[in-house]
This record gives C-alpha cells, structure tokens and sequence, in this order.
C-alpha cells in the first residue's frame, strides 16, 4: 500500500470503543414509507454491527438505485449512494484497491436481478469479500409499481395490466448457479433470524449472498406472508439448520424426506416416516444447496429459509495481492526510473 | 557483383501481406532497429479487424509502414518509396499509396493462381505490363526459404511463419542496417524454442545474403542519423506510452494505480502492458463490461487510488452515466478514450477523431468533464500524466483521448528524467474537526479526498442533487442552480492553471491552422512546408480542449483565417466558432486514415491563394 494511504487510515481490526446501535445512526430523515420492511432490515444491521466491534470508519456501504439503496444514507459509516445496478462493481473496485475494508452492498430486485444482473453474478463467481444485501420485494417500489424479476409469472402490475408474462428469477438458485460460497436467505419479519443470519454472512471469507424477503406495504402489501404471518408461516416454510433434519408445521409434525434427488413432504405423525428418515441440512454440501434452493416455488414444499450454503473458496483480492507480492518479491519493488528507460535505448549527443 | 552505394534524405517503407504473414513483427523490428541507428521516424500499422482473415483475400492485408531519415520525420509518410507486398492482394491493395516510380519487392509465390485469384487479378501483374511505371524486384521469397531450412526438418506451418525474416533481411542489406538487434529479439522472445531461434535468424541472414549476392538489387542506400535532440531514446507507441504514463502518475502522486477495464480495440494494450507492472503495486482488473470497468475505478477512487478506466468511443458510449456519477460525487477518475472509426462497431482496427463531443458534451445534465488529447505516440506519456494531476487537483473525471494511429504508431522518444517529472502529489483529508463532504478549496472549488478507514470523516456521497458543504440530498430550485454552476465553475477554473496558448509560427498572420489529437504530424510538416516557402501560417495545437487556454480567443484574432482539419465532421471547428465566434474554416476527411502532410499543404495553399486573390 501507498504511503499516501498509510498517512492517513486506521490499522487496527477492533475499535477502540465500544459500539451501541445508536453509533450507526445518522442524522438523516429516514425516507421509507411507514410500514416498509426496510425500516426492520436497518434495524437489524444497526443492531448487530457493533457486535464485531470492528471499526466504524473501515465499514462501507455502497448501494444502487431504489428504495433499498436509500441504506447507506442511514448508516454511519462511509458509504456511496451509486447508480442503478452497480452497486456491485463500485463495491468490488473498493475491495480490490482496500482489501481490509468490511465492503456491504445493499440492493434490491430491481437494482440487483435486473440492470444489476450482470454484475451480481460476476461478484459473485469472483468471491470477493462483500456482503450483499438483497431485499426482495417482488416489485419495483421507486418507480411506482412496475413488476419485477422475480414478480410471478402473471402477476398484475401498472405495466402488466393482463399479468406479467416473465418467469420469475429465483435469487438463492442464482446465486448457487453463479458458485457463491454463502448463499442465504431470510426475512423481514423475522428479526432473530435476519440477526443470525446475516452475522454468519459477515464471518463468511468471500462473497455472502443474502436475499431478504421484504414486504413493500405500497405497491406489493403481503407479497410473502404465507411465509412471515403467524397463521400460515409454519406450515408453509421449513428453517434450515446446519446438521439437523427439516422440520416444520406449526405442531412440528411434518418433514421434507429426499426421494432420490426429489424432496418430498412427508408426515411425521402416520408412523411411516420418523426425523430419522428426513433430509439433514449439510451448509457444505453444494448438491444439496441446489435442491434446497429449487424447493422455493414449488407449491407442494414448504419453503427454505436459512444459509443453504456455506463454503470456502479463494478470495479474488486475496489472490490480487498474492500476485503483486510475487512481483515484487520476483523484481524488487518498482522502479520507476528503470521503467522508463526499458526496452532498447540509444543515445544522440 | 559490384553494388552502388546510394544517400538518402528519407525513406518509406511499407511491409504488406496476409495477416498470418507476421507483417507487424517485421515492421516493428524494422522499426526498433532504425531507431537505434539513430534515425527520426514514425510508423503507421495498420491491420484488418479480423483475426486471421482468410489466406490471400483482400481484406486480409496487414500492413505496417515506416517513415525514416535523417531529418525531422513527423509523419509515417503519405506515400511509400519501397512496398514489400508477400502477395498479390498485399500488392493489390497498397499499390495506390506507392509512389510513381517506387520500388515493389514482390515474393513470387505469392502470385500464383488462386492468389490472383482472391486477389481479384485478371492476370499476373507480375507478368503483364501494368506495373511498367514500377520498380519490380521479383523474388520467391517462400522457395528460398525453404532452401535455408531444409535440413532442419522444420514443419511447413514453422517454415511458412518465418518467410518474413527473409524480407526483412533483404531490407536490412538495402538499407544499410545491422541484423543484430533482430537476433537478439529472437533469442529473446523464443527462448524455449531453439529450433525456431535457429531458424529465423538462418532465414534473416539468408535474406540479407540473397541482397547481397544476387543480381537483382543493385543499389544499396544509406540514411544518416537524424540530428535529433541531445538525450536518450526509446521508441515508443501511443499504448505504450499511455501505460507507463500512468504508472509515472501515480507513483509523482503517492497513490496506489488500479485500472479497469474491458478489452476493446485499440485500447487492450493499455490493459495487458500495465497487467505487467505488478510491481508497482498495480492492480488491473478486466471486468465483466465496459460499465462495471468504470464503477469499479469509482469505488477505488473512493478508496484512494489513482483510478483509470481505458476503452475506445463504443466502450465510453457505455461509461457515460457512471461518468456523470463521478461528477456529481467529484471524485478523481481518469478516463482514456483510443479513439477509433465510429459510429456503433464502426471501423475497429482504423483511426478517427469523433469522439471529441461525446468527451465535451456526452452525458445527461449539465456534466462538466476536462478534456485533454494526445498529439503523438510519446505526447501520450505527457498527456495521461496531466490528465492525472487534473483529476486530482480539481477531483474530477478527466478524460484524455488517444486514437488508434496515436496508440500503434511510434516514434523515437527522449526518456524523461523520473525526478524531473512534477510532482502531483496531493492529500487525504485527515482531521475529523469541522469535516463537510462537500467543503471546498477556495482556489480550484476541488472537495476534500477523504476515504474510508479515517477515523471521524464517516460520510455519504452520491448521484442525487446535493447541498454543497454538507452533501446532504437536497432538489431545492435555487440548489440545483448554485450546484450545477458550482461544477461548471471548477472545471473553467483549470483555464488558470494550464499553459497557454502559443502557435509555432509566428504569433499573427494569414491563416492558422489549428489542431488536436492525432493530426500533429502532418499538420507539423504541410505547415512548415509552406512556412520554409514564405508563407504566412503557423500551426497551433491544443492539448486541453475543455477547459480551453485562457488566451486562445487572443491567438485566434491575431490571424485572417483559420483552419480546422479533423478526422471527424468538424467537432473542434463547432467548439471553436460556438465559443470566439469566429469563421474557423473546416476542412475533414473520415476514412479511418490519418491526414496526409500532402492533403494539407493543398488545402493549405488553396486557402491561402484565395487569400491573395
Ligand atoms: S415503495 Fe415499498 S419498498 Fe419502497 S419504501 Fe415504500 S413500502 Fe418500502
């Protein structure tokens, strides 16, 4: 590193004080509508983030266009409010240059799965260490009501009068289809489980991928309370748990069995099948991540919630700095003056 | 036999043949070779866009032309004396640019049936009389080179692949210069492989015996040193410049360089000569597209480093609004434009200068962008560093805009004293106290570079209109106003720190020809024809173009006329008239080619007989 940046930034790892939520509150007007799910997700960040009790000023929050970018606003950290979907590239050009920054980006379905596409998956294949945010509200909340990539197929919007006639994207699949190396998911309104999940993908070394289910009350009020309301939320989504079996209805009385590659609902309470006969959630095992991930839209299973997958992999600002320490270590450090006159030289006098 | 030994003043030389044939390689180790002999020159490559073109066909002709002396060469030459064509579409379509009575080194194998064939040949030109007004020096360069290397039981494809020494070797006895540089290239660049070590120096040293032995070539030519300036030399291209350029600037700077950057021609250069410099700490990063190359500079930029993106005109067309991000969160970015034949895809391979009012003007709102432009191969080492200590001392994105003549032609080129180059360094913001983003320097209107990891300058930064100061989202009428001549105003302000304008030539006169970019060599040359003539013009180049130098308005009332010549429709000549006022005349030519000095100095003289009428 320059002696320029050197000059001027903090070394240390731990901060030297001890952090409340409040430390990461600005003085901002929070702009949500009353109601969003968004007001949860911060909520939660703000709460967990002084438990890694890592310096506030090495913390960067970059975001794209929507409602979810508004984040970096309310967060006291650096942050850069960027364009639409590249929140992703402006984030990976950070680490890459400051690899001990702690670099989050916070996206939507939108910013992320739509103009953001592109760059998602490639931040993801190159596993660099990012934590994404990505806060699914199956619409378009800034524009005023469009539908959005992972809308469902024939869902009626401002811009889809007859019903929208795109297939949905499914985020967690994506996100495997592009080898991410912590691919999860949870939701708004489950704060212990949004806490939980997002501290492993802060400790996950690589990319974290985190889609949250976020309930737009304007234009998509109740997109996903078959999974977040009491009344229906037990029986129509299963916790994934590293080493223990899926379980789920309200009275604990069902589980998902594999029947060769093909998950199935089964009864615990027939007597034909115990928790012993149930699939076991492996974090490691990316075969299974898939079929865990293909279980989200299909009516039949309970849906997924949890960290599907957790894997170590090479870090690309790991493997950045390992070739310029070979390069120097190979050629000494750069010399400008022997730069400038490479190659064949000749002299007029 | 007896050879004639002859003088010349200057000389060029065009290498012509298929695109597999190695055409560049020869040219360029013609080129290195001249140049450590001393002489002035200037090169102009120019290959097809396809890969590997089919064999023979006439949009498969590489060629690379070189323009050497003992005199100031600032051009590659508008013709050439001597065309080496290894086939007949090679002959077919460089026949034009030779000059009457030119030499044509012709390799005969290259004319056979279905050559002539692809070559849209009616019959053997080689044979019938229509190149009488020609020197033709006929040769199988092919057979004979199969001779040299029959007893090394090499491949045909190896033995095909090295026919273009034999050429080169012929060149080398022709005029007069040393084989040694090209063997020790060989040596070098196929270490590993003996065999095609061995075989291309036999083929060069065959070639440059078969010169001298045969009958065929009778006349052998010197070409002096140029008296060029006192100094140390290297020849340089444009790309090559550009890269270390950067790495200049960033280390006067103190900063860390990171590019990126997705392949495009003619800037990939750029990309795989700075993937080398490892060792300065550089960090170049081939994105997965011409926008995630850029944003991605803009975060490094917001992690304090001296960020580039390179592209040409198709890439920047992709760029464009993350450019206006960088404005508004006026942060430092370097933003290289290889220009190139336009528009869409346009004409990849050929040059152009069209892209200057997308630099000036092409982005959403009021997105005011310093512009500045390289005028030759090594003017690009110069050009790329002032851009740097723009951006960093206005924090704004500046692009600096190359072509594709600039970025593959080269010149000789005095190495700069690296402690003679001007130090840019600048600083990070560091106390916490009284911290605003958006705080200006009362001077430059540059904000405070402030980055992450310092403790108590946590802050946010944006595309959304703003409050100056605080930086706080702020759509006030009379803000948007104050910020969007806030903006504008700091990028004029450069106007007070830029050298200004000074013609060469005299200061007043009949007509000045005013240029920018890439045309510097043959404006250079026309005008001082018709200066050495008694004419009254002089030439004044501009390197900034936005902003302008202070006093061009001053420079250009001090003469009758003015002209504008461009690779484009006119887009300095509408700068110019909109801002002075003044009736610049135009004079353009979009072929994907440079300017001939020869086209000048007629429009030139038209312009200035018109004026004595
Ligand atoms: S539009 Fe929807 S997503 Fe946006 S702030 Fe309002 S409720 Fe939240």
């Amino acid at each position: 590193m320059s002696t320029l940046v050197d000059e001027v930034v903090t070394k240390s790892e731990t901060a030297s004080v001890k952090y409340t939520a409040k430390d990461f509150q600005t003085d901002q007007d929070v702009r949500w509508c009353p109601g969003c799910g968004d007001y949860s997700i911060l909520a939660q960040v703000q709460r967990i983030i002084p438990d890694f009790n890592f310096p506030r000023e090495k913390t960067v929050f970059v975001s794209g266009i929507g409602c979810s970018s508004r984040f970096p606003y309310y967060m006291e950290t650096y942050g850069v409010h960027g364009i639409h979907g590249r929140a992703t590239t402006i984030a990976s050009g950070l680490k890459m240059t400051r690899p001990e920054l702690q670099v989050w980006v916070v996206t939507g379905d939108g910013d992320g799965l739509s103009i953001g596409g592109n760059h998602l998956i490639h931040l993801i294949r190159r596993n660099l260490d990012i934590n994404i945010l990505l806060f699914n509200n199956q619409i378009y909340g800034l524009t005023k009501g469009q539908y959005s990539p992972t809308s469902e197929f024939g869902k009626v919007t401002k811009s889809t009068p007859q019903g929208s006639i795109d297939n949905p994207f499914n985020p967690v699949t994506l996100a495997l289809g592009s080898s991410g190396t912590f691919v999860a998911r949870t939701m708004d309104r489950d704060p212990k489980h949004m806490q939980t999940v997002i501290k492993r993908g802060v400790q996950h070394r690589g990319t974290s991928f985190i889609e949250i289910y976020q309930n737009c009350n304007v234009f998509n009020d109740g997109a996903f309370f078959h999974f977040t309301e009491k009344e229906s939320k037990d029986e129509n989504s299963v916790i994934l748990e590293h080493g223990k079996p899926l379980i789920f209805g309200k009275a604990k009385d069902k589980g998902v069995r594999l029947d060769g590659f093909t998950p199935k609902v089964v009864s615990l309470t027939d007597g034909k099948y115990s928790a012993n006969d149930l699939l076991i959630h492996n974090e490691n095992d990316s075969t299974l991540a898939f079929i865990l991930g293909n279980m989200s839209y299909n009516p039949e299973l309970p849906r997924p919630f949890g960290i599907f997958l957790d894997t170590a992999e090479h870090c690309y600002e790991d493997e950045m700095q390992k070739q310029i320490d070979l390069a120097i270590q190979k050629k000494g450090k750069g010399n400008l003056e022997k730069l400038l006159n490479g190659g064949d030289t000749w002299f007029i006098n | 036999m007896e050879k004639i030994e002859k003088k010349l003043k200057e000389v060029t030389i065009r290498f012509a043949g298929d695109s597999g044939d190695g055409m560049q390689i020869t040219g360029t180790q013609f080129t290195n070779t001249t140049a450590m002999m001393g002489n002035d020159l200037s090169t102009f490559p120019d290959y097809p866009a396809e890969i590997r073109a089919p064999q023979g066909t006439l949009f498969g002709v590489s060629g690379f032309q070189i323009h050497f002396g003992s005199a100031e060469i600032n051009t590659p030459g508008d013709n050439c004396d001597v065309l080496v064509a290894m086939n007949a579409a090679a002959l077919k379509v460089n026949l034009r640019g030779l000059i009457p009575g030119g030499a044509i080194i012709a390799n005969t194998d290259g004319f056979n049936d279905k050559n002539l064939k692809l070559a849209k040949y009616a019959t053997n030109p080689l044979k019938d009389d229509s190149l009488s007004s020609y020197k033709v020096y006929q040769t199988d360069i092919t057979k004979l080179t199969t001779l040299a290397l029959l007893d090394m039981n090499l491949s045909n494809k190896i033995v095909e692949r090295t026919k273009n020494f034999f050429a080169l070797g012929m060149m080398y006895w022709m005029y007069n210069r040393s084989i040694d540089q090209s063997i020790k290239w060989v040596q070098n660049k196929f270490k590993s492989k003996p065999e095609i070590v061995e075989a291309n120096i036999r083929v060069l040293k065959a070639g440059w015996n078969f010169a001298e032995t045969t009958e065929i070539f009778t006349v052998k030519y010197t070409v002096e040193p140029a008296s060029l300036p006192k100094g140390k030399y290297r020849n340089i291209t444009g790309n090559s410049a550009t890269a270390i350029g950067l790495v200049a600037a960033a280390e006067k700077a103190n900063l860390n360089l990171f590019l990126g950057t997705y392949p495009i021609t003619p800037a990939s250069d750029i990309l795989h000569e700075l993937s080398m410099y490892k060792e300065f700490n550089v960090r170049t990063f081939q994105a997965e597209d011409e926008i995630a190359a850029i944003t991605s500079t803009i975060g490094a930029s917001f992690g304090g480093s001296l960020a580039v993106t390179t592209t040409s005109g198709p890439g920047i067309a992709l760029k464009t609004e993350a450019i206006g991000l960088a404005v508004m969160v006026e942060l430092p970015l370097i933003i290289i434009n290889v220009q190139r034949g336009g528009p869409s895809t346009g004409l990849p391979t050929k040059t152009e200068q069209a892209d200057l009012l997308q630099a000036v003007y092409g982005r959403n709102g009021e997105a005011p962008v310093p512009v500045v432009a390289a005028s030759t191969p090594g003017d690009c080492f110069y050009t790329v560093f002032e851009a740097a200590r723009i951006a960093l001392k206005y924090m704004t994105p500046v692009f600096c805009l190359t072509d594709g003549y600039l970025a593959n032609g080269s010149e000789p080129w005095v190495i700069p004293d690296a402690n003679s180059l001007p130090d840019i360094s600048t600083k990070f913001r560091k106390d916490p106290n009284n911290y605003l983003p958006y705080l200006r320097n009362a001077e430059t209107l540059a904000r405070e570079w402030a980055i992450p990891g310092t403790p108590g300058l946590e802050h946010r930064i944006g595309g959304l209109e703003k409050e100056d100061k605080t930086g706080n989202i702020n759509y006030e009428p009379e803000n948007h106003e104050k910020m969007v001549h806030l903006r504008a105003e700091k990028i004029e302000r450069i106007a007070n720190d830029i050298p200004l304008a000074k013609p060469e030539g005299d200061a007043s006169g009949d007509l000045l020809v005013l240029g920018w970019g890439g045309t510097y060599g043959a404006i250079r040359t026309a005008v001082s024809t018709h200066r050495k003539n008694g004419m009254s013009v002089s030439h004044l180049h501009l390197r900034h173009l936005n902003p302008f130098p202070k006093n061009l308005g001053e420079v250009l009332y001090n003469f009758k006329k003015i002209l504008i010549p461009e690779i484009n429709l006119g887009q300095l000549s509408k700068l110019i008239r909109a801002k002075y006022l003044v009736p610049a005349l135009s004079y353009n030519k979009v072929q994907g080619l440079p300017f001939t000095a020869r086209e000048l100095e007629i429009k030139i003289e038209s312009i200035l007989s018109g004026d004595l009428k």
